[in-house]
């Protein structure tokens, strides 16, 4: 079984982003970008089932510009076999546009499952894995906390409001990972070696015949309401004394 | 125009994201239409028909339909979306995976979570966990949009008296099927639907510990909730989490208990009308957001809170 997963480079999780004084956009310049951590968890997945014997292929795929590389060769380090990149000039690559990119290597590559991340932690979406699921035509398991693959189908617990469901999927099927399906392991010195000599194919879009334009524009980015200073109080008492009779909330 | 928004329910009733979905709607304009599809949801049809300001309610009762799964709903939604200048659902477990595959089906675009209408086609939302604010606008010929349940005030749930129509159309794709929930029925109030909520975070230490946040929640009649931290560790289930990653929300009062106040978690409930924090780290980032800070050892501060509250 072959197991297709997505990667998007993002600004990383632990950078606190900055609006560009003329609003047209966060401050991406000199800023560590790293691999989507949800997309990390798919790779660990991915190279999870591998390791069991369920799967023998797994292929790293990312949409954007030749800098994703860099997310590919991590993700190799990693433990995936071979890498895609789909190469475009746009640096604000849409939902719809990658889910279309992703058809079109989905088409190539027929895997028996797809996982992607939950969402990207920059746009904040949460669409690319539904969408690629609708283009496909395949049946989508999201927010997975577990995944128990089968031969021609996947039971997969999701995270829900409330609680957990659990469903089955005919495979060939998309499943995007939430926090607990896993914890990803770090790629060893010996591994990042490796990874630099497998393999990464490059399509364009014009390639793969997919028109992947933006669908919504950006008109302007501005940094969120401020909240106004609090105060520290003393204790205890005093913090009760605040809460009932000056913002009067208890 | 008009608009279908898609109603996030039990079957029974029409839940509060759906009301604040219809909200968002009404700031954008134009005949209002609700999408009840469930097996057995005719009683949530009817509470639906009686939400002010609704023209049409639309219910879909079929067994296709029974667990919201995305492949069904999401055909069906294609099926009767053509006809709606906007589609619109609550950023729901549910919304957010069946509507995604509607708009790729439709092939227009989706503007997620948004948090305020500009105008009927441009639309405020966060990205990077709400540390900046983009204002997007669609050029798609149907705009599909989920809305932040935090981010407008819901509708009224009674005074109006819409016609309600039966769809007797069923779209089962037969491809995934439903096998269980385990849903965790709480005595306290739903994270996104409570006026309080006390959160603990990695500072708690474990999950037994949780138990101290409890006698204060019942006497403040809040929900508890848990930072990413805490979910991480193993200490609290996932659907406690409050976060970019989480659940969002906007309580009248949000107590942080032993949470320093990552990006993320702050994401989740900076919009919050009066925060607290309890923290014995004075440089715990929280205090940057909190009304106010409490620098103590939360062992013994929410103990001393919980004998005040009588």
């Amino acid at each position: 079984m072959k197991v297709l997963v997505t990667v998007k480079r993002v600004v990383d999780y632990n950078v606190s982003v900055r609006v560009l004084a003329d609003n047209s956009g966060v401050d991406l310049n000199n800023v560590k970008m790293s691999v989507n951590p949800f997309d990390e968890i798919a790779i660990e997945e991915a190279v999870r089932l591998k390791e069991a014997g369920k799967v023998e292929e797994v292929v790293v795929v990312s949409v954007g510009t030749s800098a994703c590389q860099e997310q590919i060769r991590t993700a190799l380090a990693l433990g995936a076999d071979r890498g895609i990149l789909v190469e475009t000039d746009e640096e604000n690559m849409q939902p719809l546009g990658i889910a279309k990119a992703l058809k079109a290597v989905v088409d190539k590559e027929q895997p028996q499952l797809i996982i992607t991340g939950k969402q990207a932690i920059d746009g904040d979406n949460s669409q690319t894995g539904q969408m690629l699921a609708a283009l496909t035509g395949y049946p989508q398991a999201t927010f997975a906390s577990e995944v128990e693959l089968g031969d021609d189908s996947a039971t997969v617990t999701r995270e829900i409001d409330g609680g957990l469901e659990t469903i089955t999927v005919k495979l060939p099927a998309v499943v995007t990972t939430d926090l607990r399906l896993n914890e990803p392991r770090y790629a060893s010195l010996p591994n990042i070696m490796k990874a630099k000599k497998k393999p990464v194919d490059v399509y364009t879009p014009e390639d793969l015949g997919v028109d992947v334009a933006p669908r919504v524009k950006t008109l302007k980015v501005t940094p969120p309401a401020e909240r106004k200073a609090g105060i520290i109080v003393e204790t205890v008492e005093e913090l009760f004394d605040k809460l009932k009779n000056e913002a009067k909330v208890i | 125009m008009t608009i279908l928004v898609i109603a996030d329910h039990d079957n029974n009733s029409i839940g509060q994201p759906t009301l604040v979905t219809i909200a968002a709607a009404q700031a954008i304009g134009g005949d209002i239409e609700i999408l009840v599809a469930g097996e057995g949801c005719s009683a949530a049809g009817e509470s639906a028909a009686k939400i002010g300001g609704i023209s049409k309610v639309l219910v879909a009762d079929n067994a296709a339909y029974g667990h919201q799964l995305a492949e069904n709903i999401a055909e069906l939604i294609v099926e009767i979306g053509k006809n709606y200048t906007h589609i619109m659902s609550p950023t729901t477990s549910e919304g957010k995976n069946f509507l995604p595959r509607a708009a790729a089906l439709l092939d227009v675009a989706q503007i997620s979570d948004i948090s305020g209408v500009v105008s009927e086609d441009t639309f405020e939302r966060p990205i990077y966990a709400g540390n900046a604010i983009a204002t997007v606008q669609s050029t798609d010929s149907i705009k599909v949009i989920s809305v932040r349940g935090t981010a407008f005030d819901a509708v009224s749930a009674e005074g109006g008296s819409a016609t309600i129509e039966a769809l007797d159309i069923v779209k089962d794709a037969g491809i995934s099927s439903w096998v269980k929930a385990d849903i965790v029925k709480l005595d306290r109030p739903e994270l996104t639907a409570a006026s309080v909520i006390i959160s603990g975070g990695r500072g708690m230490q474990n999950g037994e510990n949780f138990k101290i946040l409890e006698s204060v929640a019942d006497k403040l009649g809040a929900a508890i909730g848990a930072s990413r931290a805490a979910v991480d560790a193993g200490f609290v289930p996932n659907d406690m989490q409050v976060g970019q990653t989480g659940k969002i929300v906007a309580p009248d009062l949000y107590i942080a208990v032993g949470i320093s106040g990552a990006i993320q978690h702050l994401a989740g409930m900076k919009d919050s009308k009066v925060i607290v924090a309890i923290n014995k780290d004075e440089d715990a980032p929280i205090f940057q957001v909190a009304d106010y800070g409490l620098v103590a050892d939360l062992f013994t501060a929410v103990p001393e809170l919980d004998a005040l509250l009588g």
